[in-house]
């Protein structure tokens, strides 16, 4: 067994863990953050995508005590204070799931995303995605969604002038 | 998926990782990025009984321009090398190639060096570096070997590295000024390995071609070097012609396997195809260098 203490969502975690514990099953079972989901379970999907120290990850193929001293964040900790952080928002506004099952991976790789480049075009929102799997939407709503954050949280930086900018839909039509 | 139960250390210092390696040998394996060693462990094709995490140990995260060269250390991720403004001005092929490797998730995690240590024929950094001719610096216990690429791939996940050694840096040589090149990459959609894969480089030498390097992915046991190729591009005069003849002697390099991306027949046809789009492409960059 080792011993870790892992940051998540902002709160220290120190556990006793085997060393071949996932880090997905240390989030899921250890810590009940059933969030994160375990799609293929072969590196391939993103469903398990969480944010290691700022950078999205698969944590299906991460154990948990490379997560050491790191700084985890799942889409558990997106939302605070019970308010929807804006890729949440887009989301549910853009219709950007079906099923649900990849959306949390698809959220956080998001974050990341607008984290690093506020203002994506639709190709930079495919391609930082491209990482993370959808089996229903066929991806148009969820580059819409994530089109929606990107302009909400542009909105928010600057709030004295939304004149200037045209809708999120309609910006992504004309790239 | 669970891997087999292994003992787990994550050493802050080099020597206390040679220290392990020169202990337990083939018992263990040094973990890095883990991109392809924890799914492999998971599918219990690899079974180590102790994991060594090279995570801990300072100084292997840097990429170093000296005047010979670019000198990159073992935890340096593909993400890092796909968003270096020094490699997209002066190493065309590797900025070429890291956006091409796995997926954006997988690049944040996954190194070159483990890359080549891990062997896959269908790698993509292997046959980047086979044509750059760059170098593997391996350390152990008994001190340390400066392995060439080209020396390097023994077969299918095979190197000479031995069981006692760690790959700690690779050094790529310094392109000539006046050169050029790029990496080629057929994939059935992102994520995928390559279907195949063509590495070219060319150096320009008075409007002649001096030094060609010019490597294949997926095309065989190990990435493969087409040395008639390059013998063929080495004081040519860079054309299409010439191009044509090289791309006809590296599918005779290419052995591929038929399996689901294709035809060992279809495979070598990529191969001439992107060969000659390749040195169409290194010679356009060296040109304007």
């Amino acid at each position: 067994m080792a011993r870790i203490t892992v940051t998540v969502n902002g709160a220290d975690h120190t556990d006793e863990v085997e060393p071949r514990l996932l880090l997905a099953h240390y989030l899921r079972d250890k810590l009940r953050l059933t969030g994160t989901h375990i799609g293929c379970d072969t590196t391939n999907c993103g469903a398990c995508t969480v944010l290691c120290d700022g950078l999205p990850v698969k944590s299906c193929t991460m154990f948990a005590v490379q997560a050491d001293g790191r700084e985890i964040i799942t889409v558990e900790g997106l939302a605070t204070g019970g308010q929807l952080q804006p890729i949440q928002q887009g989301f549910k506004e853009e219709h950007g799931l079906q099923c649900g099952f990849c959306t949390p991976g698809m959220m956080v790789a998001a974050t990341a995303l607008l984290e690093r480049n506020p203002d994506p075009s639709e190709e930079e929102i495919r391609w930082a995605l491209s990482g993370n799997v959808c089996r229903c939407t066929g991806y148009v709503n969820i580059v819409k969604a994530v089109r929606w954050a990107a302009q909400a949280m542009q909105e928010q930086a600057a709030p004295e002038e939304p004149a200037t900018r045209q809708p999120a839909t309609e910006q992504a039509a004309t790239r | 998926m669970f891997p087999a139960a292994f003992d787990y250390r994550s050493p802050a210092a080099l020597e206390d990782v040679l220290d392990s390696l020169a202990a337990y040998g083939d018992e263990a394996k040094v973990l890095a990025g883990g991109m392809s060693l924890i799914p492999m462990m998971k599918l219990r094709f690899a079974s180590p009984e102790v994991l060594v995490d090279l995570g801990r140990v300072p100084g292997l995260d840097a990429v170093q321009e000296t005047p010979d060269g670019l000198r990159i250390g073992a935890l340096v991720r593909h993400a890092e090398l796909e968003a270096s403004e020094l490699l997209r001005q002066r190493y065309p092929v590797m900025a070429a190639a890291a956006p091409l490797i796995a997926d954006p998730l997988v690049r944040n995690r996954g190194t070159l060096v483990g890359s080549l240590a891990h062997a896959d024929p269908a790698g993509d950094w292997g046959s980047v570096m086979l044509a750059l001719n760059a170098e593997v610096v391996a350390r152990s216990t008994a001190g340390q070997r400066v392995i060439p690429v080209r020396e390097f791939f023994t077969g299918p996940f095979s190197t000479v590295l031995q069981p006692t050694e760690v790959a700690v840096e690779v050094r790529v040589p310094r392109p000539s000024s006046r050169s050029g090149g790029t990496y080629l990459k057929l994939e059935r959609k992102v994520g995928d390995f390559a279907t195949v894969g063509v590495a070219a480089h060319l150096e320009l030498d008075n409007e002649r071609i001096g030094r060609a390097g010019l490597a294949l992915t997926a095309v065989g046991g190990h990435n493969v070097v087409a040395a008639e190729a390059e013998e063929v591009l080495a004081g040519a005069e860079p054309g299409p012609e010439v191009f044509a003849e090289a791309a006809e002697a590296a599918a005779r390099a290419a052995d591929p396997p038929s399996d689901v991306r294709g035809s060992a027949d279809y495979k070598r046809q990529v191969v001439r195809t992107y060969v000659r789009r390749g040195l169409a492409r290194s010679l356009e960059l060296a040109q304007a260098a």
